[in-house]
């Protein structure tokens, strides 16, 4: 499903180099539920916008479902994101002059995808996450344990082989945090493949397989 | 990404944004509206003078002698020798025009006083509204008889019935035979500011013997072009200068009104045109603010799958949304503007100039394009990890 190949990624900072991922190899497999836990500025971050398409190594490979990503432009990686990719973010991102519905059709928009069947789909997503009388809230009107529900029912919406959580408890309570790993947990029974990066270890141990980073590198 | 859909979410931010668009679109819509007024102005004051012109009759030629000798001079034989001899001419009216005071009582106005002959009424295409027109009789005999315009009757005559009353021009008194029928409103200076007389009269009051000038109406719209070499044949024959007269047809002065009219349009709505790209411009920096304001929206965007295409079609489309809806209310406020502005005073013709309509609206868009893309440029270039870090 993802297998990275030595991946570099290079930042320049005046005259120095600086490796914010120095030579990463790690494979994850379908299904699986895999943390990956790292202290700020361990590079943890950069892993996940490679991992999530929204940037692409400076030396090394990316195989996502076979395909090799650190070699398509813009555009490729745009579609990639949209089909492949489900995010969930710490700070929800949802787009706040939508209705929930709205903001879980976004994705669907983006392939092209009829309205009728855009509303049928987001209605089943925001079932699964257990929204589905809060259709036409906007997220203002929604709890933050809510909102981030709706983020991951958009995540959910394409059907992705990968659900991308970046430290998705991270701005909720920790009564919201506990709901929303155990639909984490239901989603993965479910058969997605979940990747959640956290720096927090209570919550990474939840996963099946623990992933730590440690100054840009891998220490299994 | 559905065009349709990229709409609907134009039409949307312009809702949740409802105050800092019509300050966008307010460049725009004074830039639209100020173009139709401007054409919209200059087609109707060009309008109003043709109409004018064409008032004097379709198918007419006008003769203006310049010379003035005491001895040499087109007279009545003449004129009638001429309009005996060419087929194609169906009447001649001669002239003897010049300002002067005319009384009635304590009112007095100062006007135009024509001599002319019964074919006034023939070759102007106007007929008296009250009472009669001067007749052949009124000429032979040089009877004291006046004819007047509407100008005059209410200047003179405020209260009562002109008809019977006497009036005086250089202390000799005329009776008032017939009112002229209205052809400019009674407005000062037109030819409703008139008064008519014998020609044969004039001539002796007037202390004028010479025709000053004529006007001969065509058979047809056809021949009048051939008329007007007669008429100048005629005057080569008696003058032998053609420095010594001026002949032309409504039909080259109607030419030469439309060239006017073409350019003045032109350069009023270049004018004009000058704030429509100033609004232009609006547009191009409330959509750099409006980038700025929602770069975490583009990024969010960007990372469930809009590619910098979908993005700069949302922003470009936003853009020419706002264009849009500016320009129509642009429209709809010059359109009161003439109504009710230009069109209530009633000096000058209302005309809306659809070419210029749809002129303005096209330039209003394309520039809402143009403006538009600078922003949505920018915002289709944002690095997605960048934009979502922005808070």
């Amino acid at each position: 499903m993802i297998n990275l190949q030595h991946v570099y990624k290079i930042y320049k900072l005046g005259n120095n180099d600086v490796y914010a991922l120095n030579d990463i190899s790690l494979e994850i497999k379908q299904h699986e539920f895999v943390s990956i836990i790292g202290p700020s500025g361990s590079g943890k971050s950069t892993l996940m916008h490679i991992l999530g398409c929204l940037d692409v190594p400076t030396k090394g490979k990316y195989f996502l479902d076979d395909i090799d990503v650190s070699l398509k432009d813009d555009q490729e990686l745009a579609y990639i994101r949209n089909k492949k990719i489900g995010f969930v973010f710490q700070g929800f991102n949802l787009l706040p002059k939508l209705t929930a519905i709205e903001n879980v059709e976004l994705p669907l928009i983006y392939s092209n995808i009829s309205q009728k069947e855009r509303t049928q789909k987001a209605i089943e997503a925001l079932s699964k996450v257990g929204l589905e009388n809060r259709l036409y809230h906007k997220p203002t009107e929604l709890s933050g344990g809510q909102q981030q529900r709706v983020a991951i029912a958009r995540a959910l919406i394409g059907n992705p082989p990968i659900i991308l959580a970046d430290e998705p408890t991270g701005n909720l309570d920790s009564a919201s945090g506990v709901e929303v790993m155990e639909l984490f947990h239901k989603l993965h029974e479910m058969g997605n493949t979940i990747i959640l990066i956290t720096h927090d270890s209570n919550i990474a141990k939840q996963a099946s397989r623990i992933i730590k980073i440690m100054d840009g590198k891998v220490q299994e | 990404m559905n065009i349709l859909f990229a709409y609907k979410m134009a039409i949307q931010s312009i809702i949740d944004n409802k105050i800092r668009s019509l300050l966008t679109m307010l460049g725009v819509i004074i830039g639209v509206s100020a173009v139709i007024v401007a054409v919209g102005f200059a087609e109707g004051s060009m309008q109003t003078i043709t109409n004018k012109v064409e008032g004097m009759g379709s198918n007419t030629v006008t003769a203006y002698i310049t010379s003035r000798s005491a001895t040499s001079g087109v007279t009545m034989e003449d004129l009638e020798k001429l309009d005996k001899d060419n087929d194609n001419i169906v009447s001649i009216a001669p002239y003897i025009i010049k300002t002067d005071i005319v009384k009635s009582g304590k009112n007095s106005k100062n006007t135009y006083i024509t001599g002319t002959s019964s074919n006034y009424e023939d070759v102007q295409g106007t007929t008296v509204s009250s009472g009669r027109f001067i007749n052949d009789n009124d000429i032979t005999k040089s009877l004291k008889v006046a004819v007047i315009g509407t100008a005059v009757e209410n200047e003179l005559f405020p209260t009562e019935d002109p008809i019977g009353k006497e009036i005086s021009i250089n202390g000799v008194k005329f009776t008032v035979i017939g009112v002229m029928g209205a052809v400019a409103n009674g407005a000062e200076g037109t030819d409703d500011d008139i008064v008519l007389i014998p020609i044969t009269v004039a001539q002796r009051v007037l202390k004028i013997s010479q025709i000053t000038t004529f006007m001969v109406s065509a058979s047809s719209k056809e021949t009048v072009d051939l008329v007007m070499s007669q008429v100048q044949n005629f005057l080569y024959k008696i003058y032998n200068d053609d420095s010594k007269y001026i002949v032309f047809s409504q039909e080259a002065i109607l030419s030469v009104l439309g060239d006017i009219s073409d350019v003045m349009s032109l350069v009023l709505g270049s004018i004009a045109a000058i704030a429509l790209v100033v609004g232009g411009i609006g547009i191009m920096n409330i959509m750099l603010v409006s980038v700025s304001e929602r770069t975490k929206e583009i990024g969010i965007r960007k990372a469930i799958g809009a590619t910098n295409k979908d993005i700069l079609v949302q922003f470009l489309i936003e853009s020419l949304v706002i264009a849009g809806i500016g320009g129509i209310i642009g429209i709809i406020i010059a359109i009161l503007i003439i109504k009710f502005g230009i069109g209530s005073t009633g000096l000058i013709e209302p005309v809306y100039s659809i070419p210029w309509i749809i002129a303005a609206f096209t330039i209003c868009l394309t520039i809402g394009i143009i403006f538009g893309l600078i922003p949505a440029n920018k915002a289709a270039k944002l690095n997605p990890i960048d934009a979502l870090r922005n808070e």
